[in-house]
C-alpha cells in the first residue's frame, strides 16, 4: 500500500503509530487480531512491525553488517546463530553483501539507504513500513530500489510506503491512499486516486477546472 | 562575468579523496545544476565550496574575488550561502528562529521573514513550534528558507527537492526562476534530471568527483547524459 498525501499532511505520524512511537489519542491499532494500542515500539517489533526512517541513521563507527545484526538481535530477538542467517539474508535482498564489512559511515546515500532497508528486514517483518525510502535516490537508484521492493513483497511481507515520487509507487503498489490535514482523502487503487481531482488540487498542484 | 569561478578543486575526508580536480562556473544570475549518480561528489562539492569542509588544492573566486580557504562563517557574509543535505534543522530553536539565524551573518536584501512566509505560508502558520516539530517536507522548506534569509549572491542547495510534495516542487521552482531572475545565482545538486533540466542554464555532471560533461542542457542529448552519468 502506498501513502501520499501534502507536506505535512501526517504521513509520518500515522507511521508512528503503528510502529509505537508515538500514542494515538484515540482510536486502536489492531494487528493480527491483537490490539496494540498500548504495546511499546521494541514488543511491536519483536512481533514483526518494522519501521525505516526518512534519514538514516546507522551507528557510523560499527560495520554494515553490525548494524544489521543489531536489528537481527535487538529487534528481531535472534539468537546468534539463526541472527548471522538473518543478517545474510537482509544484506542479500537489499544488494550490500559486497559492502558488509565497511563501517557504515563510509556508505553513499543510496547504501545508506538500501542499510536502512536491511536493518529492519533482518527484524523479520511481517509488516514494513517505508517512510521515503526512495527520497534522494536519483533515477537509476529509485528503480533498483523499486525492484528491491518488489522481491520484498514477493516473500509475502505487508508493506506501507509514504513516497512523493509518484511513478516509483504505482509501479509497485496495490493500493494508494492520499491523506490530507490528517484524515484520509481518498483509498483505492493507484489510477482512481491519481485521477481524483482531489488529489490532482491538494498533491499534484494540477488546477481542476 | 562569472560570479563563480572554480578551478582545479580537490577535496578529501582523509585518507579518502572524494574530488578530483573540479572546475566550474556559474555566471551572475544563471542557475547551474549539478547531477550525478549517489557517491559522484556532488554534496562534497557543494560542501567545499561553502567552507564547510576544506579543500585540499584549487581555487574558487566569488566575484573576482580569491575566497579560497575562507571560513564558512565569513563566506555568508560575502554571499555563499549552503543549504546542506539533511536539512539540519537546529531542534532547540523555534521555526522563526531557525529563519533569523539564517539572517545572522548575511547581507541585507530582498529575502525577509514576510518573503519566506510567503514563500512557504506553513513556516508562519507554525512560527513558534521547535523547528524539528515539522514534517520531513516541511523542514526541507525551512532549510531553504533559512538559506535565503542570508540573501545569498549565490546560494548552493543540496538535495533541493528532497521530500517535498510534487505540488511544493512546482511552486519552488517557479520561485527560484523568478530569484534568479531578480540576480542571485543557484547551484542546484537535483536528483531528478529532467526537472532541474527543464530550468538550468547549465549543468555539470560529476562521475567519481570529476566532471565527465558540462553544457547547457538545451544543447545536450539524452544519450550524451547517460553515458556521462553512467560511464558507459
Amino acid at each position: 500500500m502506498g501513502v501520499i498525501g501534502p507536506n505535512g499532511a501526517g504521513k509520518t505520524t500515522a507511521l508512528n503509530v503503528l510502529a509505537g512511537r508515538l500514542r494515538p489519542d484515540r482510536g486502536r491499532v489492531v494487528y493480527q487480531g491483537r490490539d496494540i494500542s498500548g504495546t511499546p515500539a521494541h514488543a511491536r517489533t519483536r512481533a514483526g512491525i518494522a519501521l525505516t526512517h526518512q534519514i538514516p541513521h546507522p551507528f557510523e563507527a560499527m560495520t554494515v553488517f553490525e548494524n544489521v545484526l543489531v536489528g537481527a538481535t535487538h529487534g528481531g530477538g535472534r539468537a546468534e546463530r539463526a541472527a548471522y542467517a538473518a543478517c545474510h539474508e537482509a544484506l542479500e535482498l537489499a544488494g550490500l553483501v559486497a559492502k558488509a564489512n565497511l563501517r557504515a559511515g563510509e556508505l553513499t546515500l543510496l547504501e545508506r539507504k538500501r542499510l536502512e532497508l536491511a536493518r529492519a528486514l533482518a527484524t523479520n517483518p511481517r509488516v514494513l513500513l517505508l517512510d521515503e525510502i526512495a527520497g534522494g535516490l536519483t533515477e537509476p537508484e529509485v528503480l533498483a530500489m523499486v525492484e528491491v521492493i518488489r522481491r520484498v513483497r514477493g516473500r509475502g511481507v505487508a508493506i506501507i510506503w509514504i513516497e512523493h515520487i509518484v511513478h516509483a509507487l504505482r509501479s509497485a503498489v496495490d493500493r494508494l491512499v492520499a491523506i490530507n490535514f490528517g484524515a484520509t482523502l481518498i483509498d483505492g487503487p493507484p489510477d482512481m486516486v491519481m485521477a481524483s481531482p482531489e488529489v490532482q488540487r491538494v498533491y499534484l498542484g494540477i488546477d481542476v477546472a | 562575468m562569472s560570479l563563480l569561478a572554480v578551478r582545479d578543486l580537490s577535496a578529501r575526508y582523509g585518507d579518502f579523496q572524494a574530488l578530483f580536480g573540479v572546475s566550474l562556473e556559474a555566471a551572475e544570475g544563471e542557475l547551474v545544476a549539478v547531477i550525478g549518480a549517489n557517491g559522484a561528489g556532488k554534496s562534497t562539492l557543494l560542501r567545499a565550496l561553502a567552507g564547510a569542509i576544506p579543500s585540499s588544492r584549487g581555487a574558487v573566486e566569488l566575484g573576482g574575488r580569491s575566497v579560497s580557504g575562507l571560513p564558512a562563517e565569513t563566506l555568508v557574509g560575502l554571499g555563499m550561502v549552503l543549504v546542506p543535505e539533511g536539512r539540519k534543522i537546529f531542534p532547540s530553536l523555534t521555526v522563526e528562529e531557525n529563519l533569523q539565524v539564517g539572517a545572522y551573518r548575511g547581507r541585507p536584501g530582498p529575502w525577509t521573514l514576510e518573503r519566506v512566509h510567503a514563500l512557504f505560508p506553513v513556516l508562519r502558520e507554525r512560527r513558534a513550534e521547535p523547528g524539528t516539530n515539522l514534517s520531513g517536507g516541511e523542514q526541507q522548506m525551512l532549510a531553504i528558507g533559512r538559506g535565503l534569509m542570508a540573501n545569498p549572491r549565490l546560494l548552493l542547495v543540496d538535495e533541493i527537492s528532497l521530500g517535498l510534495a510534487p505540488l511544493v516542487i512546482r511552486r519552488l521552482y517557479e520561485v527560484l526562476d523568478a530569484i534568479r531572475a531578480e540576480g542571485t545565482t543557484l547551484v542546484v545538486v537535483e536528483q531528478d534530471v529532467s526537472q532541474v533540466l527543464a530550468v538550468a542554464q547549465r549543468v555539470y555532471c560529476l562521475r567519481k568527483g570529476a566532471v565527465s560533461l558540462e553544457g547547457v542542457p538545451a544543447q545536450l542529448g539524452r544519450a550524451q547524459i547517460a553515458a556521462a552519468y553512467f560511464g558507459t
